[in-house]
């Protein structure tokens, strides 16, 4: 288990208040003008020996992200995007870093921003948290007064500052380039890459987006070292991460834990254990919704980092793990998945907007046992028609979820399904030219 | 995507209050010069608290006026994002969580309380014109499943009394304290914390 000396967000449940005075006192806000007056280039580096990977959900290095922005500031402003737009279901790290760890937040806005050479900051937080945009509205104030941002911030000669957008209850717009558009003042529909933001990101300006937990760790790397970070975790998979654990346990909660903690032990030790014992354990979605699920065999012995996931045919995501027993359907839990992406589907490519509602009502026939053998294919076949022919990612997310539950519990849908209809109960149907052919005898 | 009902009954004017169009020059402010459009979120928000709760097709064309946006633009806006009430939905507006997470832990029976007390469909007024519910998607606060939101708030942990009892108060029009309903600290876990125990006894 984590030491609790190593864990970056000491604020987690709010013991210790969340107030900047608190803040400073707990470490927030030290040596920051020293780290940015070793220069960009030196942040940067710093980050990418760190090998911190984008928490949001890809797992992208994040040191080598920043380093896509221009060098050099050319006629256009460069801006910073904080992706406050969690939406990810099972997953619910962001809001306790908005309600109490502002500072941290701000503090990484700061750095990144100077590193990026970025004068303005948008904070992009989705409408439902409105409480804690206002909190995080309040630590900025309060950031300001204290003239940690503002013109000159932390007297480092850089001037930030930092705004707040709310979004207004639309998945779609955690996706990069949707929140982009949607910050535009436009709906929120992904555009096509390239370009990539950070060279035409928003009103056509090179753009940095970036999770809040990634903005939020990048304080207490440069202030413990990348060493420090590297020797958290494992191989290319390193640090810490907040671990979302809900669904049937015990004692459902967010956790922030070494990145390759088997995940056995995240259930057992952080969260009370599975309801009515690790043997009634059905299945574990590891990653939030979109991240197929593993079944009670894997999570025996799995890791959690983003490449023992990526083998098991899985993934870390956002880290939110939804933990199912046997007491649940399964079939029942993904149909609820697929009508929360037939929901949030943008529209914009036909097979999400239509193959969405159809895998969705598909799965609800299977969870009510009037499907045949024949759709289980059928709905496979619809992932895959899915997957790789949309403009962004959702396509993916939507279909990867069905493909986990097909690999790993097709026995549970055959066992519901049942033989066409027609040909069993040899139904004489009139209008049916074919009629014929349905009888053994004559095919 | 969310199907929207406009409503047909339409105030004929819409006007910011003063305190919103103060509001509403500080949202502008935010963006670029020439980038106003992008407030239109922030603008929408302002007519829709000013409305009780909803959006008027007059408050649409009074934001595209003065957003200098074309209507239809604003229209689209306020179509696509599922937080816009495009028609009355009452002084409380009580969303629902029902995704996978919180689905597992009981999201039904709330929406059962709902059914009981508020109205017997989705969108519909409560007798008393006062209040109205609907299932959402997640509202990510997957930790502390079930939960619903009353207008701003998170009413966390639920179970089907505590949200009877919640939705009771409401319908009288009383206030109700928002947060876990089990007295349980944010996030962290109810029982067998094991982590960060120095700072918690600190």
């Amino acid at each position: 288990m984590l030491k609790d000396e190593d864990r970056i967000f000491k604020n987690l449940y709010n013991d210790l208040g969340w107030d900047i005075n608190s803040a400073i006192t707990s470490g927030d806000w030290q040596g920051t003008k020293e780290y940015i007056s070793k220069g960009k280039d030196w942040i940067i580096q710093e980050i990418k020996n760190s090998e911190l990977r984008g928490r949001g959900g890809a797992g992208f290095p994040t040191g080598l992200k920043l380093s896509f922005a221009p060098k050099e500031l050319g006629s256009k402003p460069h801006y910073l995007v904080i992706n406050a737009d969690e939406s990810e279901p099972g997953t619910c790290k962001d809001r306790d870093i908005l309600r109490f760890e502002p500072q941290k937040l701000i503090e990484g806005c700061l750095i990144t921003s100077y590193a990026i050479s970025a004068n303005i900051c948008y904070i992009y937080i989705r409408g439902e948290y409105f409480r804690e945009g206002q909190r995080l509205q309040e630590a900025i104030n309060q950031a300001y007064e204290k003239k940690l941002i503002g013109k000159n911030a932390c007297n480092s000669g850089w001037d930030l500052d930092i705004f707040i957008h709310y979004g207004a209850g639309a998945y779609i717009c955690g996706e990069e380039t949707a929140l982009l558009e949607s910050l535009e003042g436009k709906k929120g529909q992904p555009r096509l890459k390239p370009p990539f933001p950070a060279l035409v990101g928003l009103y056509g300006c090179p753009t940095i987006v970036n999770n809040v937990e990634t903005i939020a760790v990048i304080s207490t790397i440069l202030k413990k070292g990348s060493k420090w970070f590297t020797s958290l975790g494992t191989p290319k998979n390193t640090g810490t991460k907040i671990f979302c654990i809900s669904g049937n346990v015990n004692n459902p909660c967010n956790v922030e834990e070494e990145m390759g903690i088997p995940l056995k032990d995240l259930i057992e030790k952080h969260a009370g254990g599975v309801i009515g014992g690790w043997n009634n354990l059905k299945a574990v979605i590891p990653g939030g919704s979109s991240m197929p699920m593993l079944p009670k065999s894997v999570c025996e012995t799995i890791t959690m980092d983003f490449d023992s996931l990526i083998k098991a045919k899985s993934g870390l995501g956002t880290a939110g793990i939804i933990v199912i027993n046997k007491d649940q359907d399964i079939i029942k839990c993904m149909s609820r998945i697929a009508r929360f992406y037939k929901h949030e589907s943008c529209g914009q490519c036909t097979p999400c907007r239509e193959g969405c509602g159809w895998m969705w009502r598909m799965l609800e026939r299977m969870a009510e046992g009037e499907s045949t053998y024949k759709e289980i294919d059928l709905l496979y076949d619809v992932t895959k028609q899915i997957e790789g022919h949309t403009i962004c990612a959702f396509g993916e997310g939507a279909s990867w979820p069905i493909q986990g539950l097909l690999r790993h519990f097709r026995k549970d849908i055959e066992n519901r399904s049942h033989e066409d209809p027609i040909i069993k109960e040899k139904k004489n149907i009139p209008y049916l030219i074919d009629q014929h052919l349905l009888e053994k005898d004559n095919a | 995507m969310s199907v929207k009902k406009i409503s047909k009954i339409q105030p004929g004017t819409f006007k910011f209050s003063k305190d919103n169009l103060k509001e509403s020059e500080h949202e502008i402010n935010k963006y670029p010069k020439t980038r106003q459009a992008s407030a239109v979120i922030a603008l929408l928000y302002l007519a829709q608290k000013q409305n009780d709760n909803w959006i008027p097709l007059s408050a649409i064309k009074y934001v595209a006026k003065k957003l200098e946006m074309p209507y239809i633009k604003v229209y689209e806006v306020s179509t696509f994002y599922s937080m816009f009430n495009l028609s009355p939905v009452g002084k409380y507006f009580v969303q629902v969580c029902t995704t996978t997470p919180c689905m597992i832990r009981g999201a039904k029976k709330i929406v059962d309380v709902c059914k009981k007390n508020i109205s017997k469909n989705e969108n519909e007024l409560s007798s008393n014109k006062l209040c109205s519910w609907v299932e959402v998607e997640c509202l990510g606060a997957c930790v502390n499943a079930p939960m619903m939101q009353i207008n701003y708030d998170y009413y966390e942990d639920l179970d089907d009394k505590k949200a009877e009892s919640i939705i009771q108060n409401i319908l009288e029009d009383k206030k109700v304290n928002s947060g876990s309903t089990k007295n349980r600290k944010s996030s962290a876990p109810e029982k067998g914390r094991i982590t960060l125990i120095n700072t918690k006894n600190a």
